[in-house]
C-alpha cells in the first residue's frame, strides 16, 4: 500500500500484524470491561412468576423438552381443600367424584384424596403433568389459586434463552439467581411483604 | 329501582371480591384428624460448582487441543479431544451454554440494564477468543461440540469453487450482525433458536429443527463443516483473532517440498497455494487503491439498505408484532383465542403505551439497521480488497482466517523433522 516501504515487506507485515493483534486484544478488553459492569459470580436459571401467568397453555407446547419442564405445583398453605375443586373437576362435571370424565386434567395427573369430611387433598403427580395449566386456570378462576406453574429445575436444561419465555404472552418468565430458583406462591408472596393470610 | 339494584349488585360484587384478593376465597380448614400437610417439593437446579467445573473443562480442553495442534502436531490427538468435547459439551451438557451463544449474553449485558451477566457466560465467550489470538482457532478444532459432530461426518469432502466459498463466507458476518441486533434490541437469541445440532444433543427437538440439523449433517458429508464455515457467527470473531495470531499451526515442521498433499487433504479449502504476483506491480497497486476507495461507498449502500429494512426486521420482535397486529386488526382484542391479544387486554396496558413501546423498538431497529448494513458494506468492500490484493507466497500455507486447525494437513505432510 505504501510504495516507499516496499523494500521491507516483511517488517511492514509484522508491524501490521502486531498492531492488529494489540487492537484486537484491546477491543476484547474493552468489550469485557463493558460487559463486566453487570457481572455476577452467581448463575441464573429460568423461572416464571405465577402472579403474572395467564394460564395460556403455551408452557406445555414450547419447551424444548417433551413433556415440558414446566409443571404444576401445589401450595398447600393456600388450598381450601374444597370438595368442589375448580382445578380438579370440569365446570360441567356430573358428580363430585374421581371418575375420569369429571376430571379437568387431560392426563389425570391430580390425585384427589379424602382427608376428613368435607375436605379433600389434591396432589400433583409430576411424571404425568404436562404443564398445560388447565387446572391452574380452574383453580385461579374459582378457587384460591393454590395450583400454579413452576419450572422444575431437575428437568429444565436451562437454555440460554428459554423458548417458552420467547412466546409467553404475559412476560412471566425471568432469569432468577440459582440460589433462589423458585417462585412458589406463599413463600414468594411473603418476600413481597404481603404476608400469607393462611 | 332496577338501575339502583344493578349498581348495588356491582358495588357489592367489587367489595366482596376485595377480601377474596387479600384473603382466600376458601380459607384453609382446621383439621381435626391430625392431617399433616405435605410440603411443596422444590427440586434444586444444577450446582453452581458444576457450572464452574464446565469452565474448567473448557480451559482444559482448550489447553489440550492447542497443545496437540501447535506443539505435538497430532491429528489423532485433536480428533480425540474433539470427541471428548462432543460427549461432554454436547451430549452431557446438552449444548448449553456454548461460546457461540455467549455472544448474545455479552450483547445483552451491554444493552439491557436489567440483565445480569453470569461470570461463566463471560468466560465461555472470552477464553476461546484469547486462545485464538495467540494460537489460532484451536477451539474450532478440538473444543466446539458443533464443530466436532460435523467433523466426524465429513467422509467425502469436495472442493467448492473459490467464488462460492467467498460468497457463502459472507453469511456468517450477516448472521453475527443479526444476532447482535436481535440481542441488543432484547428481541430474541437468534443463534440459540436456530442452533441446528442442539436437538441431537438433547435427543429432542421440533421436527423442523431436526430436519435442519439432519440436512446440515447430510450436506456435511460432502461439504465439510458447513455450519462452521458458512454460518457460525462466533467463527467470524475467532477468524479475526486467528488472522493476527501470534503463533499458528504450521503445515510442515521444517521446509515445504511443494508436494501439494496438504492442499488436497484440507476439506475446508483453507490452504493457500504458492503464488507469484501477476501483471504490472503499479496497476495492481492502483487497482487495490480503487477498491479501498470504494469501501465508504459500500458502507453507505449497506447502511441505506439495512435501515430501509428496519420495518420487516422489527417484525420479529414480540412487542412490535403484537402492536402491528392490533393496529391492523382491532377485532383481535375481543378474540378469546388470540392468546397474545387476550394477555395484553388482561394486563391493563393501554393501546397507546403498546404503540409507543413498539415505536421505540422500531427506532432501535432503524439505527441498528444502519450499523448492520454499514458493517455488511464494510465486509463486502474488504472481501473485494482481499480478492484484488496479491501476496507472494513461496510455500503452501494455512489461510489463518479460515483454517480450523484440525491438523489433517500436518498428518498428510510427508516432511518429518
Amino acid at each position: 500500500m505504501n510504495a516507499k516501504k516496499e523494500h521491507k515487506p516483511v517488517d511492514r507485515r509484522k508491524f501490521i500484524q502486531n498492531g492488529m493483534r494489540l487492537t484486537l486484544g484491546a477491543s476484547l478488553v474493552g468489550v469485557t470491561g463493558l460487559a463486566s459492569l453487570k457481572l455476577s459470580a452467581n448463575d441464573y436459571v429460568w423461572q416464571l412468576d405465577p402472579f403474572k401467568c395467564v394460564y395460556c397453555g403455551r408452557c406445555a407446547d414450547y419447551c424444548v423438552l417433551t413433556p415440558s419442564a414446566v409443571k404444576c405445583v401445589h401450595a398447600y398453605d393456600l388450598c381450601g381443600y374444597c370438595d368442589l375443586c375448580g382445578g380438579y373437576l370440569k365446570p360441567d362435571a356430573n358428580a363430585l367424584s374421581t371418575a375420569a370424565e369429571n376430571q379437568l386434567c387431560p392426563t389425570a395427573a391430580i390425585k384427589r384424596k379424602f382427608v376428613e369430611d368435607p375436605y379433600f387433598e389434591y396432589e400433583i403427580e409430576e411424571d404425568l403433568c404436562i404443564g398445560c395449566a388447565k387446572c391452574v386456570e380452574g383453580c385461579s378462576s374459582f378457587g384460591n389459586g393454590s395450583l400454579h406453574l413452576q419450572v422444575r429445575h431437575d428437568l429444565c436444561v436451562n437454555c440460554n434463552e428459554c423458548s417458552i419465555a420467547r412466546v409467553c404472552p404475559a412476560d412471566a418468565f425471568e432469569r432468577v439467581p440459582v440460589s433462589s430458583p423458585y417462585k412458589i406462591k406463599g413463600d414468594f408472596q411473603a418476600e413481597n411483604n404481603n404476608p400469607d393470610p393462611a | 329501582m332496577n338501575r339502583l339494584s344493578k349498581i348495588f349488585f356491582t358495588l357489592s360484587a367489587i367489595i366482596l371480591s376485595i377480601p377474596a384478593w387479600a384473603q382466600q376465597r376458601f380459607p384453609k380448614p382446621e383439621f381435626e384428624t391430625g392431617y399433616v400437610q405435605p410440603a411443596t417439593s422444590q427440586t434444586s437446579p444444577r450446582l453452581l460448582f458444576l457450572e464452574y467445573l464446565d469452565v474448567f473443562v473448557l480451559m482444559a480442553a482448550l489447553a489440550v487441543a492447542t497443545w496437540f495442534v501447535v506443539k505435538k502436531r497430532s491429528r489423532r490427538g485433536v480428533m480425540w479431544t474433539s470427541v471428548f468435547s462432543l460427549l461432554y459439551f454436547g451430549f452431557y451438557r446438552e449444548g448449553c451454554i456454548c461460546s457461540i451463544g455467549a455472544i448474545q449474553n455479552i450483547t445483552l449485558a451491554i444493552f439491557d440494564p436489567a440483565y445480569v451477566l453470569p461470570l461463566t457466560a463471560l468466560l465461555f465467550f472470552l477464553l476461546p477468543l484469547v486462545v485464538s489470538l495467540f494460537y489460532g482457532r484451536t477451539f474450532c478444532a478440538g473444543v466446539c461440540p458443533l464443530g466436532a459432530i460435523q467433523d466426524l461426518v465429513a467422509f467425502r469432502p469436495i472442493e467448492l469453487p473459490k467464488w462460492l466459498q467467498k460468497v457463502l463466507g459472507m453469511i456468517p458476518y450477516l448472521y453475527l450482525g443479526l444476532a447482535i441486533l436481535y440481542a441488543a434490541t432484547r428481541s430474541e437469541f437468534l443463534i440459540c433458536r436456530y442452533d441446528p445440532f442442539v436437538g441431537f444433543f438433547r435427543f429432542d427437538a421440533d421436527f423442523q429443527m431436526l430436519l435442519l440439523g439432519g440436512l446440515f449433517l447430510l450436506v456435511g458429508i460432502f461439504v465439510a463443516r458447513p455450519y462452521c464455515r458458512f454460518f457460525c457467527p462466533y467463527g467470524v470473531l475467532l477468524g479475526w483473532m486467528s488472522t493476527f495470531s501470534k503463533k499458528h499451526m504450521q503445515i510442515t515442521p521444517s521446509n515445504c517440498i511443494q508436494c501439494k498433499l496438504c492442499a488436497n487433504s484440507c476439506p475446508f479449502g483453507a490452504i493457500e497455494k504458492p503464488v507469484e504476483e501477476e501483471g504490472n506491480r503499479r496497476t495492481n497497486v492502483q487497482r487495490l487503491m480503487t477498491y479501498l476507495f470504494f469501501i465508504p461507498l459500500w458502507i453507505g449502500i449497506g447502511g441505506l439498505a439495512g435501515s430501509a429494512l428496519h420495518v420487516p426486521l422489527a417484525k420479529f420482535n414480540k412487542t412490535v408484532y403484537l402492536a402491528e397486529q392490533l393496529v391492523v386488526h382491532p377485532e383481535f382484542k375481543q378474540d378469546p383465542d388470540h392468546l397474545d391479544a387476550r394477555a395484553f387486554m388482561q394486563s391493563g396496558k393501554s393501546m397507546d403505551t403498546l404503540v409507543e413501546e413498539a415505536k421505540a423498538i422500531r427506532s432501535q431497529f432503524y439505527w441498528g439497521g444502519w450499523l448492520l448494513g454499514g458493517f455488511m458494506g464494510l465486509v463486502v468492500g474488504l472481501t473485494l480488497v482481499k480478492l484484488a490484493s496479491h501476496r507472494n507466497r513461496k510455500d503452501y500455507e494455512p489461510d489463518k482466517t479460515n483454517c480450523l486447525s484440525c491438523g489433517r494437513c500436518m498428518d498428510y505432510c510427508p516432511v518429518k523433522n
